[in-house]
C-alpha cells in the first residue's frame, strides 16, 4: 500500500469540525447523535471515520453537507470548509457548495441513479446545471469522466439497469468528482458489493485521489478496509470520538478498549489462528471523556468507566 | 482452537452431496431456457466438521444450501445423510425426520422471527413439533438450557424479538435450530447483517457447538477471513461449481485457482506484508472473467470450469487441498493428477 503521509496536518485544513453536536429532538426527550466531535481534514488527505451503526458517523457526513432535516438539529459547534462557515451558507451558496466544493457518495448510491435516464444524460445534467456548459461540451466531458473510472464511453447511452452494480457505483463516483470538488465524502461506498468489485472501486478512488488531489472523508465499519485506505482515522462510539491517530498506529496499537474490540472483530487472513473475543455482550462505555494525547498524534479518550450491564440490548444495535 | 488434529472425514461423512445440479427456468411461461445454478457439485461434511462454502453473490452457494435444506428441489444428483439418499426417500419435500437432522440458520435475524410472538414461542414450537417437549417441567428446563447454551439468559424467553439486538436475535435463531438436536447445521451468512463487534461472538458460539455437541456445519459466507477463522475446510464456489477445496489455513496460504487468488487478493488485510501487484491482479481477473483466454481450454466457447473436471492435488495430501483448473501446474513435476491419493500416505502424515 502506498500511503503517503506527507500531507498530514502541514496544510491549511480543508474541513474543520469543532465541537459539533447534533440532536434528534423527540416530543418528550431528545437523543444526542453526535456529541462534541472535533476533527479536521488536510488537503489531499484521506480521513476515515469508523464505528458501528448508530454511532453517529453518517450524521456527521449529513451535517457537513447540510442535509440534516427535522427532527435532527445541529445544536452546537462549527463546521468550516476552506475557512468558510458552512452552517451560515445561504440557499444559493449552499447549492454551489454541494457538488462543486463537497460531493458525497452514499451507501448503495448505485440505486440512486434515475432508472429512466441514460447514464450520459444524468452526467450531462450535472455539467449543464452546475457548470453551465453547452450540451455538446458536457457530453465530451461525460465521456472523459467515464474513461476516468474505466467505463467504456459507449456506456453513456446505457440505462442504469444495463450496468452491473460495480459499474453503476463507479459511474456514481465519476459523477461525484465531475466538478472537481475539493472534498469527497464516501459513506460506506462499497458495502453492497462483492469483495473483488470492492477492491477495484477502492483502488479506483485511490487513483482518482492521486490524479485530482481531493481530500476524502471515508466512512465505514470495515476496519481492515479503512486502515488500508486512509491516512488518519477516528473511531466513534455513541456519538463521541474515542480515538484518533494515523491509521497505521491505530492498527498496530489500538489504545481504547472499544477500538481494540473493533479491531478484534476482524480475523486476519494470515498468521496463526487465535481465538478472538470482539466486544462482549452488554459492555457499554458511558461518559466518554475528551481526547487526550497519548502519543504524538495519537489521541485517546481516557477510560473512566466501563459498565458491564447484562440485559442491555442497546449495544448491539440494529443492522448496518 | 481445539480439535484440529482430528480428521473427522476419515469415517463416513455426516452429509454428502454428489453431482448436485440445479437448473432454474428463465424466460416466459413456455420458454424452455434454463440457467444452470449448480453444475454438478460434490461436497462432503465430516462428523463434527465445519466446512465453509465461500464465493461471491451469484456463485450458487446459497442455492446449494437451499438444496441441502430441501427448500429447492435439485434437478439431479444425490444428497446423502448418514449414507441414505434423502432425495429418494422423500422426493418432494423434506420429511420431519430430515428436518430433525438438518437445520438452517438464516442471514436475517430480523426477518426470521415472527414479531408477534415471544421468544419462548419459537423454541417451544420447535421442541413440540419434534416431540422433545416432554412434561411442562421438562419443557421449562429444556428452554432454560437452550437459552444458556446460546449465551442468553432464561428471562429473555419473555421478550419479543424487537426487544433484542441483532446479535441476540441470531442467538435465538441458533437456539431454535438446536432445539431439535440436529446433526448438521447449515448457516447461511449468519453474521453478515450484524454489527461488526458482535460477529465474532456468533462465530465463537458456532464453534463451541461443534466442539461440545459435535454438530457438523456448513458455513456459507463471502467473507474469507471469517471462513478461515471458523472452518476446518474451505470450499470455493465459482459459477455454480466448486473450483478449489482444502484445509482453511493451507488453502488461504496457497490459493491455486485464479478465482481463489483473486478473492484472496481483494480482501483488505492491513497485516498483509506484500500487496498484490496490479498487473498480476489484472491477469487473474482476465483468467477468471474471460475463461476463453485459458490457454489449456480446447473449446473457446466453453468455460474452463465446465470442461471435464480435472482435480489436481496441491501440496501435501494431508491438507486435502485440490484445485480444479486446467491452468494449474504443480510446482514440482511430482504429483500432478494426484487425487487418487495413497491412503497409507494420508494416515502417516495425519
Amino acid at each position: 500500500m502506498t500511503v503517503s503521509q506527507t500531507s498530514l496536518g502541514s496544510h491549511e485544513p480543508v474541513l474543520e469540525i469543532k465541537d459539533l453536536t447534533v440532536k434528534y429532538r423527540g416530543d418528550t426527550r431528545s437523543t444526542t447523535a453526535v456529541d462534541r466531535v472535533s476533527f479536521s481534514i488536510g488537503a489531499g488527505e484521506i480521513f476515515g471515520l469508523a464505528g458501528e451503526s448508530g454511532c453517529g458517523k453518517s450524521t456527521i457526513a449529513n451535517a457537513v453537507m447540510r442535509l440534516l432535516r427535522d427532527p435532527a438539529e445541529i445544536s452546537g459547534g462549527s463546521i468550516r470548509f476552506g475557512g468558510r462557515d458552512v452552517l451560515a451558507l445561504d440557499k444559493e451558496e449552499l447549492r454551489r457548495f454541494r457538488w462543486q466544493d463537497v460531493a458525497m457518495v452514499f451507501q448503495s448510491a448505485m440505486n440512486s441513479l434515475n432508472p429512466v435516464m441514460t447514464i450520459g444524460d444524468q452526467i450531462v445534467d450535472i455539467f449543464t446545471t452546475h457548470a453551465g456548459y453547452s450540451r455538446k461540451e458536457s457530453l465530451r466531458r461525460a465521456a472523459e469522466l467515464l474513461e476516468l473510472v474505466r467505463i467504456d464511453p459507449a456506456r453513456l447511452k446505457s440505462y442504469p439497469h444495463q450496468l452491473s452494480g460495480g459499474m453503476r457505483q463507479r459511474a456514481v463516483i465519476a459523477m461525484a468528482v465531475a466538478l472537481k470538488p475539493s472534498l469527497l465524502i464516501l459513506d460506506e461506498p462499497t458495502t453492497a458489493l462483492d469483495v473483488v468489485v470492492q477492491q477495484e472501486i477502492m483502488a479506483q478512488i485511490k487513483d482518482l485521489q492521486h490524479q485530482l488531489g481531493f481530500s476524502v472523508l471515508f466512512i465505514t465499519h470495515d476496519m481492515s478496509l479503512m486502515v488500508e485506505l486512509s491516512h488518519r482515522m477516528a473511531v466513534m462510539y455513541g456519538g463521541r470520538i474515542v480515538e484518533t491517530a494515523k491509521s497505521r498506529d491505530i492498527h498496530t496499537a489500538p489504545r481504547h478498549p472499544y477500538t481494540q474490540a473493533l479491531m478484534g472483530a476482524f480475523p486476519p487472513l494470515t498468521g496463526p489462528r487465535v481465538p478472538l473475543t470482539g466486544l462482549a455482550d452488554g459492555v457499554k462505555f458511558s461518559n466518554i471523556a475528551d481526547l487526550r494525547e497519548a502519543a504524538p498524534g495519537h489521541f485517546v479518550a481516557p477510560v473512566s468507566q466501563v459498565q458491564t450491564a447484562q440485559n442491555q440490548p442497546a449495544l448491539e444495535g440494529a443492522r448496518s | 482452537m481445539s480439535k484440529h488434529s482430528e480428521t473427522p472425514a476419515l469415517g463416513a461423512p455426516a452429509l454428502e452431496v454428489r453431482g448436485l445440479v440445479k437448473d432454474f427456468h428463465s424466460g416466459g411461461l413456455f420458454s424452455r431456457a434454463a440457467v444452470r445454478a449448480l453444475g454438478g457439485v460434490d461436497l462432503s461434511i465430516g462428523r463434527g466438521e465445519i466446512v465453509a462454502l465461500v464465493g461471491e453473490s451469484g456463485s450458487g452457494k446459497s442455492t446449494l444450501a437451499r438444496c441441502i435444506a430441501r427448500l429447492e428441489r435439485p434437478t439431479a444428483g444425490q444428497i446423502l445423510l448418514d449414507g441414505t439418499d434423502v432425495l429418494k426417500r422423500d422426493r418432494f419435500q423434506a420429511s420431519r425426520q430430515y428436518r430433525a437432522q438438518v437445520q438452517m440458520v438464516f442471514q436475517d435475524p430480523f426477518g426470521s422471527l415472527n414479531p408477534v410472538h415471544r421468544i419462548e414461542h419459537f423454541l417451544t414450537r420447535s421442541l413440540t413439533l419434534h416431540g422433545k417437549a416432554g412434561t411442562p417441567d421438562q419443557l421449562r428446563t429444556r428452554l432454560d438450557e437452550l437459552m444458556t447454551t446460546v449465551g442468553l439468559t432464561p428471562d429473555m424467553l419473555n421478550s419479543y424479538p424487537h426487544e433484542l439486538s441483532g446479535g441476540q436475535r441470531q442467538r435465538v435463531a441458533i437456539a431454535r435450530a438446536l432445539a431439535v438436536e440436529p446433526e448438521v447445521i447449515l448457516a447461511d451468512e449468519p453474521t453478515s447483517m450484524l454489527d461488526v463487534s458482535v460477529r465474532i461472538g456468533i462465530l465463537n458460539l458456532l464453534r463451541g457447538l461443534r466442539d461440545d455437541k459435535g454438530i457438523s456445519m456448513l458455513y456459507i459466507t463471502h467473507d474469507l477471513a471469517s471462513a478461515r477463522y471458523l472452518a476446518d475446510r474451505i470450499a470455493v464456489m465459482f459459477a455454480g461449481e466448486l473450483v478449489e477445496e482444502g484445509e482453511s489455513l493451507e488453502l488461504l496460504a496457497n490459493p491455486a485457482h485464479p478465482y481463489t487468488r483473486l478473492l484472496v487478493s481483494a480482501v483488505p488485510d492491513p497485516a498483509r506484508t506484500g500487496s498484490y501487484d496490479p498487473a498480476e491482479r489484472a491477469e487473474l481477473r482476465a483468467a477468471v472473467m474471460e475463461p476463453t483466454s485459458c490457454a489449456y481450454d480446447g473449446d473457446p466457447q466453453q468455460r474452463c470450469s465446465s470442461a471435464e473436471p480435472v482435480r489436481h492435488q496441491v501440496g501435501d495430501p494431508a491438507h486435502r487441498h485440490w484445485v480444479r483448473c486446467h491452468l494449474y501446474r504443480p510446482p514440482a513435476a511430482a504429483s500432478s493428477h494426484a487425487l487418487a491419493t495413497d491412503p497409507l500416505e494420508e494416515v502417516v502424515s495425519a
